[in-house]
């Protein structure tokens, strides 16, 4: 792949530069337009005779709407919570099964893993009916908890079969020489490998923030009071009156609603991409 | 009993060479510590957490949601057993079939050409260029943002009345009146691909990517001295390399496409007219807007099947691999 020579300049821009540039334009134009969008006066965004691509008179008073009128800020809050609760709930149990799972001996342990394999992939298209009516029975619906303890449904798997693979890669010798000098199992664990596994763990929990920062279908269905929901069922639900879109807001809300997990995946790319690419391979 | 639990501890410390001294060690500890020092045990409380979890909210409502969809349960009344009704009503329903299809459709189209971008993707970021590592951060920013919040940012897009579409294409000349980009149900199950392409890409893409940079050079190299042209080292080299990785992305993201729901729901709520439901988004109509549970949960019950093919195609792939 990494041939030095690209022939010549006309060849190197039809085959590369041109393919790139309409690439990165198309993944990149829609969040030009939320931006742009969300500072365009009212006047300007239903008039279909001016040039939507800029504004001369940009304006915050969409965000004025978001934030006076709406609850966007309480939506913020509780889109905040629930994600850096389920993501712990979610790396605590992670940790100790993936860590289970890739080391100890014991006569499960090929059929529990292919089970949490399993569960990884069960879609929650397929149990948000019936689990409505279990949330209900343990009285936690419409309360940040119905789907604080239900995201770890698909977050425990994704981070134990992370961690598993994580802990696989680490030299067993290293707990072994920490027990030869009197540690227990247990000490042996917590203070020699899970240490080691923090890097890990940094990246199964920048995955499992961003997933439950987006998540839609549960909190949609569990939460129903405007003063309970999260930041994409609160711009989607509150939003839209009828038929009315109020377009200047939505796109302001989607905005400050999508910064928060740009800015954490852009300080951990890495962490990122291999959780996604771990994610994967296994 | 006994015998059980120490001889793993034995055959560990064998296999790794360390002096079995385990034992001496163990009579020392109080019986708590004692207890988490056998292997089966600490596993035990290890996963115990992640089981009672899993079981209190996948297992049990999985079960549950079969009991629904034999029941003519609604909102507010005990439900009653009612046999295979649901699945019988489901295949006289028109919009039901119209709803299977357009699963299928959406889920095939769209996992081709994620596939196909994204490895193209892949092939363009694999080379050297500047702002590397920027662009392909960037690239990943759709598959980051909340699905409903693009999607809604699309939804404007293709407004019928101020899409930025129609405005270029009208002041280019190439159409003469504003296209109504959601208006039917082939135009709107077109633009739902493209939106749901548009976000899956670059999950094909850096995934790819990553398989890519696996592939040793030193292969290239072998093959140019040979007389391979570029395509034949895509075709001959690079492709059966990465084929592993390449499954198993196409398997998740067919999973994920399969039972989508907020891509869907946003961008069309299933209209106009019902043209564009899918199994996710119509069993959400059924259950939560007209109240049925027990016809709702019959519909996503679908999805079952073919889930579970792919499952199974999966786990017997990674066993073969292994």
């Amino acid at each position: 792949m990494a041939a030095p020579r690209y022939g010549s300049p006309l060849k190197r821009a039809v085959t590369f530069y041109i393919p790139l540039t309409v690439m990165v334009g198309t993944t990149l134009f829609p969040f030009y337009w939320m931006v742009i969008t969300s500072v365009r006066p009212d006047v300007e965004l239903y008039n279909v005779k001016m040039n939507p691509f800029f504004t001369l008179h940009p304006t915050l008073n969409h965000f004025y709407y978001l934030f006076e009128l709406t609850m966007f800020p309480r939506w913020a809050w509780n889109t905040l919570f629930i994600a850096v609760v389920s993501t712990g709930i979610s790396l605590f149990c992670g940790l100790l099964a993936g860590y289970a799972l890739a080391r100890l001996q014991f006569r499960w342990a090929p059929s529990l893993g292919t089970v949490i394999f399993i569960t990884y992939l069960v879609p929650p298209t397929l149990l948000f009916i019936p689990l409505g009516d279990v949330v209900k029975a343990f009285g936690i619906g419409d309360t940040p908890w119905a789907v604080i303890l239900t995201y770890p449904t698909f977050l425990i798997p994704f981070c134990t079969w992370l961690l598993m693979g994580y802990f696989k890669t680490i030299p067993r010798e290293i707990e072994d020489c920490a027990r030869i000098d009197g540690a227990s199992r247990l000490q042996a664990m917590i203070r020699i490998s899970f240490p080691l596994a923090v890097p890990g763990i940094l990246s199964a929990g920048i995955f499992a923030f961003t997933l439950s920062w987006n998540e839609f279908l549960y909190a949609l269905v569990f939460l129903s009071s405007p003063q309970q929901k999260t930041i994409p069922i609160g711009v989607f639900t509150e939003l839209v009156r009828g038929d009315v879109f109020y377009w200047g807001p939505l796109m302001a809300g989607a905005l400050l609603g999508s910064i928060p997990v740009a800015l954490v995946y852009s300080f951990f790319v890495e962490h990122y991409v291999t959780a996604l690419t771990g994610a994967v391979k296994g | 009993m006994a015998d059980q639990t120490i001889e793993p501890i034995l055959a560990k410390s064998a296999a790794s060479g360390a002096p079995a001294i385990a034992a001496p060690f163990v009579v020392a500890v109080p019986k708590s510590r004692h207890l988490l020092e056998q292997e089966h045990i600490l596993a035990g409380a290890l996963l115990a957490p992640t089981l009672v979890i899993l079981t209190l909210f996948i297992a049990y409502p999985f079960v549950l949601g079969i009991w629904l969809a034999v029941s003519d349960k609604v909102v507010g009344r005990p439900g009653n057993f009612v046999g295979l009704q649901n699945f019988w009503v489901n295949l006289n329903d028109t919009i039901f079939l119209r709803a299977f299809q357009n699963t299928f459709v959406y889920t095939f189209i769209a996992t081709a050409l994620k596939l196909a971008l994204g490895m193209g993707a892949a092939l363009l970021l694999n080379q050297h260029f500047r702002f590397k590592r920027i662009v392909r951060a960037g690239m990943l920013l759709p598959w980051i943002v909340p699905t409903v919040l693009s999607t809604l940012a699309w939804q404007w897009m293709f407004d019928a009345t101020f899409s930025v579409f129609n405005w270029m294409l009208l002041n280019v000349g190439l159409i003469s009146q504003r296209i109504l980009w959601l208006g039917d149900g082939t135009m709107a199950m077109g633009c739902l691909i493209l939106v749901n392409v548009w976000r899956g890409m670059p999950f094909f893409a850096i995934t790819l990517l990553a398989g890519l940079q696996t592939v040793n050079p030193d292969l290239h190299e072998a093959a140019e001295i040979d007389g391979a042209n570029a395509w034949q080292r895509y075709w001959r080299v690079t492709l059966p390399l990465i084929k592993p990785i390449m499954l198993v992305v196409v398997l998740f993201s067919m999973i994920a496409t399969f039972a989508d729901f907020q891509l869907i729901y946003v961008l069309t709520r299933g209209g106009p007219y019902s043209s564009t439901h899918v199994f996710g988004t119509y069993a959400y109509e059924i259950a939560m807007r007209a109240a049925k549970l027990g016809q709702g949960a019959s519909i996503s019950l679908f999805l079952f099947p073919f889930l579970l093919m792919v499952i199974v195609f999966q786990l017997w792939y990674i066993r073969r691999s292994d």
